[in-house]
């Protein structure tokens, strides 16, 4: 801001900006900052009334240094590098499936009738009902596992193309037929851009759901010599051991907050660039 | 996409030279039963290359049926749409930019379409973006630009396809009269520079006196030509002269004398 002529004074950020060298690192993720120091202080609080005992509600700091120890050693980075692999595979899959059957519904008069409200039913099926069936069929296997994840991502995406493509404005499509996009280039060149806010809304349930579902697989799914970050937190409960277990907790809510950080950055991208979006409600 | 799937004639039932569009006894109908409309009752029109014709009419006469008809949109009930395998660009009342591309995206992908190899592509678009006076802005996206903007980037759109015959759906409806105004100077200019035959869809009746050759007025219920005039008015045209006004008034009087959509 050494700028002699003010140019950007008119929004109050710069302003403040330049009376307090620091602010511009905190403006933007402050909220986040708050809730996280209030949920802290939550926490600390509970602790501290004695609710339950130490060595099973342990306090923040505890925590924070088992934490600490972990992301030092490499049993937890083994455990993270099992659970990405797990996730990358079965959102991969997913993504495979779900494109596949929403085309196929979308083009496909008849299995829009047949597929389009069981695709709903299954989205609205807990995930973790179907292990019992996945253990029976492919007994404690990573195929288990992905089965279920599978199962629980690709209905989300499906219908994220589905809707989007239902919404194509008729007028683009007549747009595009007389510049004369016919078949396959229709949908390349037109149908599915402008799908894509929706289908990118879809991945980002579905990743959501694909690494809920991962986690119970994880959970009941354990494969001897495999650690993962479901198996850690198995472990930890087995062995009572409260700051681990909660750090492997923390763990697995930064991944999934993070990966899905990255979904709606480049969701935002994609509707900022098309004008929508600006109007927020 | 082949013209020649419009042609809805016998193979090589091509209209003689000198004239680009013919419509022989063309019949629209849609819906089934009690609620079967005519959009088209039967309608003739010859349209010579290289005409401005304007065509006139209260909502429900068919102009754009017409239309859709002849950007082979759809199919006619009966009767012939013969576009001589010409090829045919459209442009809507609504600018129906691709949102996802920017500007000059919007007229490449019209260039792929038409078939222009990718190298020749860059060229052709600023070509094209500086004809309609929209040089410059190639990176643009359509939501930055005004609505007359807008309709510039849609006409360089149509222009991309090469295509001798320029159907316009009310392309000017939803704008500013100022903008308006420049903008018939411009489709004006377009036209003679680039040898089109123009069929433009307006119920703007000085629009059409401004701008046309020829003005083919249809009568609603079903549709079918009322009126069918040559435009003797010297151009360059003004739309606030009192040669176009004059006309405009006549049209306008013509136009309040047809008994009204649905009452036959």
């Amino acid at each position: 801001m050494s700028s002699p002529i003010p140019l950007v004074a008119a929004t109050p950020g710069a302003d403040r900006a330049r009376r307090f060298p620091g602010w511009r690192l905190v403006a933007r993720p402050w909220p986040m900052l708050a809730a996280l120091a209030i949920a802290l202080g939550v926490w600390q609080l509970v602790a501290w009334s004695d609710f339950r005992p130490d060595y099973v509600l342990p306090d923040p700091a505890t925590v924070g240094r088992e934490l600490a120890e972990q992301v030092s050693g490499t049993e937890l980075w083994r455990a993270i590098g099992t659970t990405l692999r797990r996730a990358a595979t079965g959102f991969a899959l997913s993504i495979l499936a779900g494109t596949a059957i929403g085309l196929a519904v979308v083009r496909l008069r008849l299995l829009r009738a047949a597929v389009g409200a069981l695709v709903t039913g299954l989205q609205t099926m807990p995930s973790i009902a179907w292990f019992p069936l996945a253990i029976l069929l492919f007994q404690l296997s990573e195929q288990a596992i992905l089965f279920v994840v599978v199962l629980g991502a690709a209905p989300s995406i499906a219908n994220g193309l589905i809707s989007g493509i239902d919404d194509l404005s008729p007028q683009l499509l007549r747009a595009a037929r007389v510049l004369g996009a016919r078949g396959v280039t229709l949908y390349t060149s037109v149908v599915m851009p402008a799908a894509l806010p929706a289908y990118l809304a879809g991945l980002k349930q579905g990743w959501a759901f694909a690494w809920r579902s991962l986690m119970a697989g994880e959970l009941l799914v354990i494969i001897a010599k495999r650690p993962s970050l479901g198996t850690d937190l198995q472990f930890a409960r087995e062995l009572a051991d409260a700051p681990r277990l909660i750090a492997v907790m923390i763990v697995i809510l930064v991944i999934g907050m993070v990966v899905d950080g990255v979904f709606s950055t480049f969701a935002n991208g994609v509707r900022r660039r098309r004008g929508l979006g600006a109007l927020r409600l | 996409m082949s013209a020649s799937l419009r042609q809805t004639g016998p193979v090589g039932a091509s209209a003689p030279t000198g004239v680009d569009v013919r419509m022989e006894k063309v019949v629209k109908t849609f819906g089934r039963g009690s609620a079967r409309t005519v959009a088209l009752g039967g309608l003739d029109l010859d349209v010579p290359a290289g005409q401005f014709v304007c065509l006139l009419g209260r909502s429900g006469c068919g102009k754009s049926t017409l239309l859709n008809l002849l950007a082979g949109l759809d199919e006619p009930t009966a009767g012939t749409v013969d576009l001589g395998g010409r090829r045919v660009a459209m442009m809507f009342q609504d600018a129906t930019l691709f949102p996802w591309l920017t500007v000059g995206g919007n007229v490449a992908l019209a260039l792929k379409l038409a078939g222009v190899p990718r190298t020749e592509r860059p060229a052709r678009v600023a070509e094209l973006l500086a004809l309609v006076q929209l040089g410059g802005l190639q990176r643009k996206r359509p939501h930055e630009l005004s609505g007359g903007m807008r309709q510039r980037v849609a006409l360089a759109r149509a222009l991309a396809q090469d295509a001798s015959v320029l159907l316009m759906d009310e392309p000017f409806g939803a704008l500013d009269a100022m903008t308006r105004d420049v903008l018939h100077d411009e489709i004006e200019r377009i036209w003679r520079v680039r040898r089109l035959t123009v069929i433009f869809v307006t119920h703007n009746v000085r629009e059409a006196v401004r701008l046309g050759d020829r003005i083919v007025l249809l009568a609603p219920a079903p549709g079918r030509v009322d009126v069918d005039i040559e435009v003797d008015i010297p151009r360059p045209r003004r739309i606030d002269s009192p040669e176009v006004s004059e006309r405009a008034r006549w049209l306008t009087d013509r136009l309040h004398g047809q008994p009204k959509a649905g009452s036959e």
